[in-house]
């Protein structure tokens, strides 16, 4: 019963995206240059409230960084989008809801929202008109500005041009405090982007296959395991076997079984839905910092709460070594509790995020010595040097896929398990 | 400079890593039987040092 609600909800979800995607088409007269198109995101807006700088120029950089990152709407195939809805807030403004299909690819601007790259950005100039504006483009501009130390960097501005004035636009917020470029500006995004979608299809996915190995369960009581039920179960033992028994122990690992199994299978599906190049994957989930964020503060919380007298006393007053020692160790400790999940975080975002970049760094390749399609020699040179390359790393990141949720599962079982490990106190007196 | 800092750091995960993967073959070379463990602990460590590398690759690339 379960399991065909769920069949019929993606079945709606899909029909209803492709519906509203359906209406307009043949006004996408903006991004219709040939294959290539998408790959050339950086400058192909052309006219800039004027300006002609059109160039046909490859700039890899800014092509795999546009790949890697989140979008308001999930590029399928040339001009194929599917909408997904924009659900943002400004204060002052209040709450906007609209599908991502209504920006036109980025040619109409709503209640000054306007698509960037397939971002949502904001005007945050009051004297922009409110409502649907046709706009004739966005501009980029790089301009050094004095960071928090007094030194000059340089920044990118993205401006609106509506009847050929610019407006500047401003990014969603972000809180990292400005350490990676982000920081708080005019307007929040709660939109379901590209991650937000695929995390959702992880999570149905592994709704189904868990429904139903969990009534193989049910059904071979006492029996051998059969169907996807026998595909699962060397996986589950594997978790019993290799992480949880040996790193929390014998006394309380059925206790941290399920988070230490939901954060494997939910790691590892989130990897293997990104490694799909087309798409329903080609989302790079567990490459952004959010959401590697949001599974490191869990197993932080979980670890935290569940330490025992033992732990906590091996944090601030370590037992059995010298008094003047424990000043030394006591703030390395205390860091130390906040160190580690933040390098579960790193680990995980930087992993998927650099064997996404190789990957599109080798597929650029072939656009490089290609020279954007003029040289059709260097398009074949590129293609077969960049693909064996891509198929190899492909075979990689299977790997890494694996070991990435594998590592994030045994080191948070085994932060859990020094949580509640019961210590013998004889033994730190020696 | 960021970028000269990243390498430095890939190279010292690649020393650290080379180092506990030779250990642990000779380990395995050893004590056949005990194949699993040490394979469990060689990853483990693996992703240790690997995530000290991992801050100097962010750091470098913040940096710039």
């Amino acid at each position: 019963m379960n399991f065909r609600y769920a069949l019929i909800f993606t079945a709606s979800l899909f029909i209803s995206a492709f519906s509203l995607q359906a209406q307009d088409h043949g006004s996408s007269h903006e991004q219709d240059h040939s294959a290539l198109s998408h790959e050339e995101h950086g400058d192909h807006e052309g006219s800039c409230c004027g300006q002609e700088e059109h160039s046909t120029e490859y700039d890899p950089v800014s092509t795999v960084m546009h790949h890697i990152a989140d979008a308001n709407e999930f590029h399928i195939w040339k001009d194929v989008h599917m909408p997904l809805p924009c659900i943002l807030y400004a204060p002052g403004q209040g709450w906007s809801f609209f599908m991502s299909s209504k920006f036109h690819h980025g040619t109409l601007a709503l209640d000054g929202y306007v698509l960037n790259h397939g971002r949502v950005n904001r005007v945050a100039d009051p004297s922009f008109p409110k409502g649907e504006q046709h706009i004739d483009g966005v501009c980029h501009e790089a301009r050094m500005v004095l960071d928090a130390k007094g030194a000059e960097t340089e920044k990118d501005f993205y401006f609106v041009c509506l009847d050929g004035k610019p407006y500047q636009l401003d990014p969603p917020s972000t809180l990292d405090g400005g350490v990676l470029g982000g920081g708080l500006t005019s307007f929040y995004d709660f939109s379901i982007t590209k991650n937000v979608f695929a995390m959702i299809l992880a999570s149905i996915l592994l709704i189904l296959v868990f429904s139903a190995v969990r009534k193989g369960y049910a059904r071979n009581e006492g029996k051998a395991p059969s169907g996807i039920q026998s595909f699962f179960e060397p996986f589950f033992l594997f978790v019993k076997d290799e992480v949880t028994l040996p790193m929390i122990g014998e006394k309380h690992y059925e206790r941290f079984q399920p988070f230490i199994m939901t954060l494997f299978f939910f790691i590892l599906f989130c990897n293997l839905l990104g490694l799909i190049p087309f798409f329903p994957g080609s989302a790079n989930i567990t490459g952004n910092l959010g959401v590697t964020l949001t599974l490191a503060v869990f197993a932080f919380i979980i670890t935290n709460i569940n330490g025992n007298k033992d732990y906590w006393e091996h944090i601030f007053w370590m037992p059995g070594i010298p008094a003047w020692v424990k000043f030394i160790l006591t703030p390395i400790e205390i860091l130390s509790v906040f160190i580690k999940p933040f390098a579960l975080m790193i680990r995980l975002f930087a992993n998927i995020s650099a064997g996404h970049i190789i990957i599109l760094s080798l597929i650029g390749l072939i656009f490089v010595f290609g020279q954007n399609g003029e040289n059709i020699g260097g398009v074949f040179a590129g293609g077969i040097v960049g693909g064996l390359f891509t198929a190899f790393m492909n075979l990689i990141e299977l790997l890494v896929a694996f070991l990435q949720a594998f590592i994030f599962a045994i080191l948070t079982a085994s932060y859990i398990g020094a949580a509640v490990e019961e210590h013998h106190h004889e033994e730190a007196h020696h | 400079m960021g970028a000269i800092g990243a390498g430095i750091a890939a190279l010292g995960a690649g020393l650290g890593v080379g180092l506990i993967g030779s250990r642990a073959m000779e380990a395995i070379a050893r004590q056949p039987e005990a194949v699993s463990l040490i394979q469990r602990n060689m990853i483990l460590t693996a992703a240790l040092v690997e995530g000290a590398a991992l801050f100097g690759i962010v750091v470098g690339m913040l940096a710039k």
